[in-house]
């Protein structure tokens, strides 16, 4: 066994999961507490990126940059909800995934219209860029700055609900929102600031991969789907469950790409492994989804007091 | 005496079904008003009214001199109106000390406003509870709680739809004595119960509601004199 090689995967998974959860905290805030389905929620996650490498070319400043498009993509949410969103939380699920399936192509449309069909890379300042060595372990600094970012604002997100009065009202107005408002709370204005705030962390997450593999038109749209997933499997509205749900999903997702073969090769011909491996290891957390949602259909963490 | 509510022929519909058949009332400051009636006669559709949680079609609310019937229901809160609805509807997600905390604020600038430690004097039961999610109380706890979010946002009126429903002999007993406590403080509240007795000796004016109209109201004097009143309307 190639320990390096296993520990290397295992940080990859761990910032997998986490650029996940930065994703699917948003999408499981909006989901429980508004009961809306953002498919375009993915979209968000790519105009991070965009935003990210144009302002990065700009200011010359990749940390800079980010600060300004986190802050962007939260105007960006605050535009869609309040022009777009906002109609549709008293329809149900199906105009709300027809909708915003719409706004996919929408900003797809637009990123090409502004940047072009090609990519854009985003250059890492020279500090970001190198290795981290550990014994002999090799690891690529930028990898263990997404690591360590992600779990700051994991650790972040968790005081902000938990703890702030904001937080509170959140909770509170995913279980009544008739009697939050009731109570003199502005439910509109709470809704608006939950969809930007989630629709910037996506930004985030889009930034943040993006100079390992660049800004690309549709780039959210696939990882949307395994935020979905991370969102079922933690439990729907709890973010607890969507850290660890994405760590979880992070980690056997590559895990599966990369040891599976090595795995079934123990009870089947070679051949067969490595022809069977790529197929299930795609499939693996569709696999896990399923059974999770057998044994427990609430998710792994659904929020206190979920009824 | 100031007027601190006034409800002004109020017409109001849930979708088609019309409940409300221009109902008026009022209740001046440091009053305390019940609004009495049977089952599904329009009560809690009244205080929807008021509250903006469901807006009348027709007439006006009004709090104090301002207009608020067409108001959402946060502006109306803001204003110093403070709510503890029927079924209680705690939040049962958040512990006792959020629910008390979440909404709470001084509305109506109060000089001597309640905050969490006079709250919590006021309702000891809650004191060993902080921690508690809401949905692990008792009925009586529940209520208690639902007073005391209501308080924390100093409201000048305070409306209860239901204030014992449901709840033992000794808990409403407790509750009779917080309102009573509440009104020598001055406090203006509008009050729903089907405890006549209680009522009587709390309140200082009484509406009779029939259909969606009041047919009748009067003090607790007046209400007493007519005995025909309470079997025709209040079926007791
Ligand atoms: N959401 C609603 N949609 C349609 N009709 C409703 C709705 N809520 C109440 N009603 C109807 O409105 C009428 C008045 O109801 P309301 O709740 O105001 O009565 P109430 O006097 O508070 O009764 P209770 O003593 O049972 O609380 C009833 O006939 C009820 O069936
Ligand atoms: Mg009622």
């Amino acid at each position: 066994m190639d320990w390096n090689l296993l520990l290397t995967q295992f940080l990859n998974g761990l910032q997998l999961g986490l650029l996940l959860f930065l994703l699917a905290s948003g999408l499981t805030l909006i989901f429980g507490i508004m009961d809306f389905i953002n498919l375009a929620h993915g979209s968000f996650y790519m105009v991070g990126a965009y935003f990210c490498a144009t302002l990065t070319l700009l200011t010359g400043s990749f940390v800079l940059a980010l600060l300004m498009s986190v802050a962007g993509v939260f105007v960006v949410g605050l535009v869609i909800e309040a022009s777009i969103v906002r109609r549709l939380y008293q329809h149900d699920h199906l105009d709300q995934v027809l909708v915003t399936f719409g706004l996919i192509l929408c900003f797809d449309t637009l990123v090409h219209l502004i940047w072009g069909p090609e990519g854009m890379a985003i250059p890492l300042p020279r500090l970001l860029d190198g290795q981290i060595t550990v014994g002999s372990l090799v690891f690529p600094t930028y990898r263990v700055i997404i690591i360590v970012s992600g779990l700051l604002v994991a650790i972040g997100l968790y005081v902000l609900v938990m703890k702030t009065r904001l937080g509170m009202l959140i909770r509170a107005g995913a279980s009544n929102r008739v009697m939050v408002s009731a109570l003199g709370v502005n439910i509109n204005r709470l809704f608006m600031i939950v969809f930007a705030l989630g629709a910037a962390l996506a930004g985030l997450s889009g930034l943040l991969i993006a100079p390992i593999t660049e800004a690309s038109i549709g780039m959210g749209n696939e990882i949307i789907i395994l935020a979905f997933v991370v969102v079922i499997v933690g439990g729907i509205g709890s973010i607890k469950g969507a850290f660890f749900s994405a760590v979880l999903i992070g980690l056997i997702d590559t895990m599966g790409r990369s040891y599976l073969d090595d795995f079934l090769k123990l009870f089947m011909s070679i051949q067969n492994a490595e022809t069977a491996a790529p197929a299930l290891s795609a499939m693996l957390i569709y696999i896990l989804m399923a059974v999770i949602l057998a044994v427990r259909p609430q998710g792994l963490f659904p929020p206190a007091g979920a009824r | 005496m100031r007027l601190v509510l006034e409800v002004h022929d109020v017409t109001t519909f849930y979708g088609d079904s019309q409940i409300l058949f221009g109902l008026s009332l009022q209740v001046q400051e440091g009053q305390v008003v019940t609004l009495l009636g049977r089952n599904g006669m329009g009560k809690t559709t009244t205080v929807n009214s008021i509250m903006g949680i469901v807006p009348p079609r027709e007439g006006e609310i009004r709090y104090g001199s301002r207009l608020i019937s067409g108001l959402p229901p946060y502006r109306i809160s803001n204003l110093g109106i403070g709510l503890v609805p029927e079924g209680r509807q705690i939040f049962p997600n958040l512990t006792v000390r959020e629910n008390l905390l979440a909404t709470a604020g001084n509305m109506s600038a109060k000089k001597d406003p309640w905050d969490l430690e006079r709250v919590l004097a006021f309702l000891p039961s809650l004191k060993a509870r902080l921690r508690n999610l809401g949905n692990h109380l008792s009925g009586g706890e529940q209520q208690m709680l639902a007073i005391g979010r209501a308080l924390m946002t100093n409201p000048t009126l305070l409306i209860l739809d239901e204030a014992t429903e449901g709840l033992a002999p000794l808990v409403r007993a407790e509750i009779w004595s917080r309102l009573k406590l509440l009104k020598t403080e001055g406090q203006s509240i509008l009050l729903i119960d089907k405890n006549l007795l209680a009522l009587m000796r709390l309140a200082d004016r009484h509406y009779i509601i029939e259909k969606g109209n009041i047919v009748w109201s009067g003090s607790s004097r007046e209400l007493e004199a007519e005995p025909a009143l309470k079997a025709r309307y209040l079926g007791v």
